[in-house]
Order: structure tokens, then sequence, then C-alpha cells
């Protein structure tokens, strides 16, 4: 590797670590990121979608020329039970704004690009070693072990992801506790551009984002999505780990019994299986965030828990650009007066409380907290929904009722303190 | 409800084996079942299992590294996860 003095080892080159490393290079840092994958996004997962705001401010434009699937222009939330789907679906040309648009992404592609731009900007990337340990000198982070190899930098960003050894093995994270993860499972389904611009009814470059409640999760705290690439579905479950592992089916049958779905198959019918991967998400908010600042050390990404899944809508890749954004700028100003030590880089803290980051990671502190305590919305509200349209629409040459009559049978099934309970606790966190 | 076939879905993806080294290790006194029964269900690629005989069974070869089994049971089943070494493992064409 290299003899020239480091000022940046970045360790992972996934968006956090590989934006971060952009920003620092463009300002004139020798920056050293290293990949434990044979390239950057070999080992990366997503749903996925990104939100482009963020990167956007970067890199503007970056739309235009990064490997993005489809813009989407239709999102679907639903609610879904093992015969029926339910479905709100919202298709409006305000959801294609530049500065505003969200794409659907394929991450080996997407960071390999941002790859190439961490390098044109100056970052020195070494892909295929992976990190053991850090080099700590009474408390001070002060760079990487590889195996036999040491480097020492002035300061090191973990951006290794939401499983970190590293903030592990550091005492920055305490580990990872299986109420506050999810493990995520996706099956990739080529289809031809033309066949899935009918079946979800896009235009060419467009698409669709659907997420679902109840059925894919087998009915425990979890959900399924659906996003259309250009020439292929990403079609998967997320499943709360602690949850899933006290359930029924497992996470490759529950992948399995999405794809059977009466209203699932006949969109991936004839395509053909691609790939299979699985990841976890930090779903737990803020209450899982880990210390982000050490002497010598900056922990970004989702390695520092920087995930919000507010069931209709999930974000993960746009606050991973922007805790590096943050992370970059305290790093300059550590440099300017050459103190990287916890008290001076807490900086990252103070410009991440600031961001909208961290305004929207506390403005929504207590969704996962509601998400996983209120059981009802995977299984019995999806019933609800499915239960009350029945009645609406089946015409069986019985006495037909008055909607209310309708209704009300099923709301009290689930029992009027309950709703009320749920309605105005989801309120308050939503 | 549908049959899984864990073989052929992880055919789909490329995976370099670490064939010396496995990344994962389990212990190998006694595994409480309840515990091990956890990782059936929840491990994305299937790798935990039970077979006919009720005899346990584990390969780390087709691992994901999603790190689930290690956060759900990285005390009472595992006795050593890391992620392989540089270059090994899966590689995501997709992701």
């Amino acid at each position: 590797m290299s003899d020239d003095k480091i000022d940046v080892i970045i360790v992972g080159g996934g968006i956090a670590g590989l934006t971060a490393g952009y920003l620092l290079a463009k300002k004139g840092q020798s920056v050293l990121l290293i990949e434990r994958g044979n390239y950057c996004g070999s080992k990366n997962v997503t749903g996925g979608r990104i939100y482009t705001y963020s990167l956007e401010k970067i890199m503007p434009g970056f739309t235009k020329e990064a490997p993005l699937e489809r813009k989407i222009m239709r999102e679907k939330v639903c609610l879904m039970t093992n015969d029926s789907n339910v479905s709100l679906d919202f298709y409006s040309d305000k959801l294609g704004n530049v500065g505003s648009e969200s794409y659907s992404v394929l991450r080996a592609s997407f960071d390999q690009w941002l790859q190439e731009k961490a390098e044109d900007a100056g970052v020195q990337i070494v892909s295929g070693v992976r990190i053991d340990d850090l080099i700590v000198r009474d408390g001070h982070v002060c760079g990487v072990v590889a195996g036999e190899d040491k480097i020492e930098a002035d300061v090191t960003i973990l951006a290794d992801g939401v499983n970190s050894l590293l903030a592990e093995k550091i005492g920055l994270s305490k580990g990872l506790d299986p109420r506050q993860v999810s493990v995520g499972a996706k099956e990739i389904i080529g289809l031809s551009e033309d066949v899935i611009n009918d079946r979800f009814q896009c235009r060419t470059g467009e698409g669709a984002a659907w997420l679902f409640a109840g059925f894919p999760s087998g009915g425990r705290i979890g959900g399924g999505f659906l996003y259309t690439n250009r020439s292929s579905i990403s079609l998967g479950v997320v499943c709360n780990v602690e949850d899933v592992s006290m359930g029924v089916r497992s996470v490759p049958e529950l992948v399995e019994d999405l794809k059977a779905h009466p209203a699932i198959a006949p969109l991936i019918k004839g395509g053909k299986s691609l790939e299979y991967s699985a990841h976890l998400v930090p779903e737990g908010g803020l209450p899982m965030m880990p210390e982000i600042v050490g002497d010598g050390v900056l922990v970004i990404g989702d390695a520092a828990g920087f995930c919000l899944n507010l069931g209709y809508a999930v974000r993960g890749m746009d606050l991973a650009v922007i805790s590096a954004e943050c992370a970059a700028e305290a790093i300059e100003r550590a440099k300017e007066s050459k103190d990287y030590s916890k008290v001076s880089l807490s900086n990252y803290q103070q410009l991440l409380d600031d961001s909208i980051l961290m305004k929207d990671m506390k403005l929504y502190r207590k969704v996962p907290h509601f998400m996983e305590k209120t059981r009802r919305m995977y299984a019995e509200y999806p019933n609800l929904a499915v239960d009350v349209l029945k009645d609406m629409f089946v015409v069986d040459g019985t006495p037909a009722k008055k909607m209310r009559q309708m209704v009300v049978p099923h709301l009290k099934k689930i029992g009027f303190g309950n709703l009320l309970k749920d309605m105005v606790e989801g309120g308050r966190s939503l | 409800m549908t049959k899984v076939n864990m073989d052929e879905k992880l055919s789909l993806d490329k995976f370099y084996v670490d064939e010396e080294n496995a990344h994962i290790v389990l212990k190998s006194d006694e595994i409480k079942n309840e515990e091990y029964q956890k990782l059936v269900l929840a491990c994305p690629a299937g790798l935990y299992k039970i077979d006919d005989n009720g005899k346990r069974e584990f390969d780390y070869a087709g691992c994901l590294e999603c790190g689930t089994c290690r956060v759900i049971c990285g005390k009472t089943v595992l006795k050593k996860w890391e992620y392989p070494q540089g270059t090994l493992g899966v590689e995501f064409r997709f992701g």
C-alpha cells in the first residue's frame, strides 16, 4: 500500500464511505478507502430506492450519469392478507421533480460508479482487503490492521455497515439488539423493460415502489417491498430479527410465499430469478445509535444506525450521504487545528444535529417503538381492510347492508379502545 | 404454502468460498434446541438446518454475510462469526 502519509482511512466502500472519501479528496486530503469485497458494492444490498436530494447537493446532476434504474413515479402502500391485497396507489408528476425525486437502484452498479467518482477525485481505493482491527494507542484510534499490515492515519472513518464489528471492538457500539434490527431478503427477477412498463403501468424510465404490511412478514413485525428496476424487479421481505426467529415461517419461505401470492405472481410471471441477497437493516432509530465519535475515529452511515422506516417510506442511503458530508466537514475543521481528539471531532455530532438527518431522526424517534409494539398493523388491520372491502364489493344475493352495518362489526372485532389507542399513538409518532 | 429449494436459490449467487477457513463456527458443546431453532427461521440463506433424523446441519458456504445469526445467537450458538477474508465470500452482481 502507499508509503505517503495518509490523512484519512475509510473502512468500507458503500455510499457513506465513498461519499466521505470523495468530499475529503476534493478538499485535498489524502484518503485511503479499504473495501473487503472485490469491488465497492459487491457486499452491499438495498431494497431499494435512493432519495436523491442529498447526493444532488454534492454532485449536481448526478442522476443523469449514474446507473440508476427507474425514476419512481408511482407509490403503492398495501395491506396484504394470504389471499387479498388492499392498495393505496399514488401516481403523480409531483413525485418526479428534479432535486426531490427518487430512483430504484441496484448497489453493485451504483457503488462501482460512485467508486469511480471517488477515485477521480483522488481517493486511493484498495479492494479485497478485510480490516481486522484498529490501531489504538491510549484510547486514540491511529489506523487500521489488515492481517500483518498496519496503516496509520490522522483519523479513521468507520463506514463498515450495519454490522460494524470495528465499532464494537473499540467499544463505541454495544452490539446490535435483535429487536432493533431487521433482516431483509430480496430476489431480483429479470423481465424485459416493456413487460415491466405494461405490468406496472409505467412509462420507459419511470417506475413503481410498493411497500406491504401483513402477509409478507407472516403477520409478524416487518413487511414486504417491490421496486421496479429497468429490466428487473426487486421483490423481498423485511422482518424484525427477534420476531421472525420466534415465528413459524422462515425468511426464505416468506420470500417464496410472497412470490406465489395471487396479487404478485402474475406480475413476475415468466421472470427469471437472477440473484438472491440479504442484509440487515438498522431500524431501531435513535435508541440504537452507537457512539459515533471517539479520539481519532468517526462512525457514519448504517454503522451509525442512520435509517428511517416510516412504514410508507424507507430511507437510508440519503442519510448515509448526509452523515458522510458532516463527517468530512468535521475532519476538515480538525485538520485546520491539527487536533483529532474526540472533542475536536465532535463537530461531527453538532453538524449532524443541525442537519436534516438528525432533525428527521428526532422527529420520528417514536416510530420504531410504535412499529414494534403495534402488532395489530401486521395481522388484524390488513384483515380488517380486506373484510370491510369484501363486504362492499361482494354481491351474493343476501340482503344488502348499509355501510355502517358492514364496517362496525369488523371494527368491534379489534375493539374500539384498541383502534383509538393505535390511532392516537400512531398519530403522535408519525 | 410454498416449499423452498434453498440450493437452487443460492445457486443464483456468486460465491468465492474460503475452503480452508470457516468464517462462522458453531459451539461444539451443548447448543439449546430453542436457540438453534431461531436460526432455522431467521437465517435468510437457510444455512441452519435440521435433517429428517433431527440432526443439525450447518454449512457456512452459502452465507450472505448479513450477520442475523450473530445478532440473535452470537453468545448461545456461535463460537466465531467474522466476515470472510478479503475477496472471499458472496459477491453480489446486482445488490
